[in-house]
């Protein structure tokens, strides 16, 4: 418990919860602006979050595919590369988890994990391609992630147009059941919201990232890779397998986002004519959590929460659900930008210390 | 003798930084005609004071007297309106200019009303100071076209064409070959014999001895003592510097040879610019014995390192290690066969400084199975190693969780050597091992690698610090463009004999060296 006191008295971790304080008022000063209410606006968010049975459960679907995309881009960072590709590596994870779904027919004992196994493959292929390219050729990380997500959006919307189409649907034909990782009687518990299997695979996956980067000799060495390269090369470390193992695993972390999309949510893919942007959330998320494994978690929670929420503040209080945006937006420049808030702690606590002393 | 008249004088001087009083209530006081040295360890406060000086810094206390006079140098301009000029560790100077473009610039002598400079004459004068203070510098050469020692008179150039009478000289030799060092040591008793005073920042030793009049000795910003050269001695000066007792010499038993452990042969190894580093580099390291490369930087050292340890690739030749092959081998490979690398800079190569210190100290081990257990690193007994050796090797820091950045630099090298040398390799390459350290940091270190050679490892010192290569030194093999041009016995030879060698003057003389064959 005292460890826990100590963990938040500490400043790295008051400087993200002094940017959603200065995030959520800029929301507010910006809806004054524009002649809104804010404390309505706020109070609508919650109410819409944990107001009823089904909107709770709505919320916990939205925080989990933020959690994995989350950990992927962090995992990333963590080796020294900056994973813009996650979006390309979550819908690649859609699309290999449909592809098993919706094409192949067996017992749900090896087909939801087949599935899951083979959508996760996709996503971990498609960000080991933009390893292989840094670190056999040298080319820039961001630029090829960047391309790839074109290339994925793209690639998946011919799979299930020529393959998976269901006729006059726009989508692909529904997986079938023994394929679907929905949990039916928590479901049922929550006004039929859309629970699934990957809620539990999510916080898995945050046990995963901090075990796998802080207690395994590979995870030293993704780890040294991303500290300091040079040190890395003088330590007998590869360097560019480091990269490239790094890529599949931060990609296998967004594939499964996009595989628990299909298999717990949607249950079929949609033709889509843009990004789902759950993959740039995910920078963001890694960004306010500061790539460890709890900030991640608390920041998708956070993200996923305010996103849902917006729904509701369009309802209740007239506010465009873009604000919303506009808070996260603040709260993670904020998060970035730590040299204002030191400023601001100094300020605020600071001129108080001050005053005593006279 | 009359009393000299006092050129500077600085009182109670005191300046801050975050987290650091740089200097501490200082006194200093600069006679005429004296070369005043300011002696301490890295991070004493010398360069703050002498910036102070120079108009650099605002001191927070204390006042400034030039000639007798209080002044308040608010700036480089007024200094160099006082006449003080300063000689930086890291030069000034606009590369394609020439040297006297560089030494007019912001000063030039106009014609035409003032509309043009007036070059011939800017020439003139610059030739006629170079001779007037024998510093043999070409006005008209360009500056990319000399040599770092020219380079550095140019700076001299600069502040006297600009009227300096106070010099100050900061870590100047750091940077200069022997033969420099004794060049400007030259000009330097040439400037005071001429009026000029001189204050000259080092923590050579050495030098004080050969040169200054008086040395001031600084210590975590505070003036320690103040006295004339004559009266002491270098064991006196080192002791006032680091605060203890250190030893200058080295208590070296004769080496006990043993088998040849590293043999390289006709090496070459391509550098970055594709030209060949390495040509046909030869020499044989023995058990127990500690082989100095001397040689000037840039002359192939760092590749020879780099090859030797796998991070470059060999063109050609063979690397063996106790007879076994590892030419072109992975670095892992090679470090598991018995090389142990001190890297040449610690920050880059040796350390991770957001790490800490217990993972720092398996950086090379940490897939062995002591520190493994069912597949997960065993942090109990890396926690222990790192326990053990942070005693052992006297690292001072605060836990084995502080992160190594946090760690003084003479701290991150012992935490280095610790891990290296408890890797018990056969050969221990040390490149630079003292490179920026003081003196206490420097005197355990060099214990530390003689008590590895007479524990019979062999061990290869790399470094560009001659005075270094032949304390330690059993053999010293002298490296010039790529090749071994020498080999000498440090009992028989001194620091202007190896200068000369690495500049490729002179083959060695004498029946006792041993020629290459070439
Ligand atoms: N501009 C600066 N800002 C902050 N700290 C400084 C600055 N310059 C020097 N220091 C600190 O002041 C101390 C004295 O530095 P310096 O005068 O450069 O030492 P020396 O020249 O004797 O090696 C050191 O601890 C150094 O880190
Ligand atoms: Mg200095």
């Amino acid at each position: 418990m005292n460890k826990l006191i100590k963990a938040f008295t500490k400043e790295s971790a008051v400087v993200p919860f002094i940017a959603i304080l200065l995030g959520l008022l800029l929301g507010a000063v910006i809806m004054l602006i524009g002649g809104y209410d804010p404390i309505l606006a706020y109070k609508s968010l919650l109410e819409k979050v944990f107001g009823n049975p089904y909107d709770f459960g709505e919320t916990l679907t939205a925080i989990t595919p933020l959690i994995f995309t989350g950990l992927a881009v962090a995992f990333a960072f963590r080796t020294g590369l900056f994973n813009i590709g996650a979006e390309g590596q979550f819908i690649m994870g859609m699309t290999g988890a449909t592809i098993i779904g919706v094409s192949v027919h067996l017992p749900w004992y090896i087909h939801a994990p087949l599935a899951v196994l083979v959508g996760a493959f996709f996503g971990g292929f498609w960000g080991m391609i933009a390893g292989y390219l840094k670190a056999a050729r040298g080319v820039n990380e961001v630029i090829t992630t960047i391309m790839l997500n074109w290339i994925a959006l793209h690639l998946s919307n011919y799979i299930i147009n020529d393959y998976l189409l269901e006729p006059g649907k726009g989508r692909s034909y529904m997986v079938d059941d023994s394929a679907a990782v929905t949990i039916g009687w928590l479901s049922r518990i929550l006004d039929d919201a859309r629970i699934h299997w990957g809620m539990f695979f999510a916080i898995l996956a945050v046990i995963f990232y901090y075990v796998f980067l802080w207690k395994t000799k590979q995870g030293f060495e993704l780890r040294v890779v991303g500290s300091n390269a040079d040190a890395a090369r003088y330590a007998g470390i590869n360097v560019n397998k480091g990269i490239i193992k790094a890529m599949f695993i931060s990609g296998t972390l967004a594939g499964l986002a996009g595989v628990f999309q299909v298999l717990g949510v949607f249950l079929n893919q949609a033709v889509s004519a843009s990004p789902t942007g759950y993959g740039f959330d995910g920078i963001a998320v890694a960004l306010l959590g500061g790539n460890t494994p709890i900030g991640v978690f608390l920041g998708a929670i956070l993200f996923g929460t305010l996103s849902y929420g917006a729904a509701g503040m369009s309802f209740g209080a007239d506010v465009p659900p873009e604000i919303i945006r506009i808070v996260i937006g603040s709260v993670i420049f904020f998060v970035a930008a730590p040299g204002i808030i030191r400023w601001f702690i100094k300020r605020t606590f600071g001129k108080k210390r001050k005053g005593e002393v006279i | 003798m009359e009393q000299a008249r006092t050129v500077v004088e600085m009182r109670n001087i005191t300046k801050r930084f975050p987290g650091i009083v740089a200097n501490d209530n200082v006194n200093f006081k600069l006679s005429k005609g004296e070369i005043h040295a300011l002696l301490g360890e890295n991070g004493a406060g010398k360069s703050t004071l002498m910036n102070i000086l120079f108009g650099l810094y605002q001191p927070e206390e204390g006042e400034i007297f030039v000639n007798e006079q209080e002044v308040a140098i608010d700036g480089p301009n007024k200094a160099i309106k006082l006449g003080i000029g300063m000689v930086h560790q890291h030069f000034k100077l606009v590369h394609p200019f020439t040297v006297t473009e560089n030494i007019i610039l912001g000063s030039e002598p106009k014609k035409w009303l003032g509309l043009a400079v007036n070059k011939k004459l800017a020439y003139e004068q610059v030739g006629n100071l170079s001779k007037q203070y024998g510093l043999n510098v070409d006005p008209y050469a360009r500056i990319d076209e000399i040599s770092v020692g020219m380079q550095q008179r140019v700076e001299i150039l600069k502040t006297l064409y600009r009227g300096a009478d106070i010099l100050i000289f900061d870590e100047p030799t750091a940077v200069l070959t022997p033969q420099e060092i004794s060049e400007l040591l030259v000009i330097m008793r040439n400037l005071v014999q001429q009026g000029k005073s001189i204050v000259l920042i080092t923590h050579k030793l050495k030098e004080i001895m050969a040169i200054a009049d008086t040395v001031t000795i600084v210590r975590r910003g505070k003036v320690i003592d103040s006295l004339p050269v004559a009266g002491t001695n270098p064991n006196q000066l080192a002791e006032k510097m680091v605060g203890r007792e250190v030893s200058l010499k080295l208590d070296k038993k004769v080496a006990v040879l043993g088998d040849p452990v590293l043999e390289v042969k006709d090496l070459v190894v391509k550098g970055r610019s594709g030209l060949n580093a390495l040509n046909e580099t030869s020499f044989v390291l023995k058990r127990g014995e500690i082989l100095g490369i001397a040689g000037v930087e840039g002359n192939g050292q760092s590749e020879l390192i780099e090859a030797l340890t796998g991070l470059r690739s060999v063109a050609a030749g063979s690397i063996r290690i106790s007879g076994v092959e590892v030419a072109g081998e992975s670095p892992r490979k090679i470090s598991e066969a018995g090389i142990s690398l001190i890297p040449e800079d610690r920050h880059k190569h040796g350390l991770v400084l957001d790490f800490p210190v217990r993972e720092n100290m398996v950086l090379e081990t940490y897939y062995q199975p002591q520190f493994n257990k069912n597949g997960f690193m065993d942090f109990d007994a890396i926690d222990e190693h790192a326990t053990r050796l942070v005693k052992e090797f006297d690292v001072r820091t605060p836990t084995i969780m502080t992160e190594a950045r946090a760690l003084s630099g003479g701290n991150q090298q012992k935490a280095i050597i610790a891990r290296e040398v408890d890797k018990n390799p056969d050969v221990l390459i040390a490149a630079q091992p003292t490179r920026g350290l003081d003196v206490g940091a420097i005197e355990f270190i060099h214990k530390r690698l003689v008590e590895q050679r007479n524990m019979g490892k062999a061990v290869l010192l790399v470094s560009y610090e001659l005075e270094e290569i032949l304390q330690l030194s059993d053999r010293i093999a002298v490296i010039y463009e790529g090749r071994i041009v020498g080999e000498v016995n440090p009992a028989e030879t001194n620091d202007q004999e190896l200068g000369l060698m690495m500049t490729d003057y002179k083959q060695p003389q004498g029946g006792s060296n041993i020629e290459q064959a070439d």
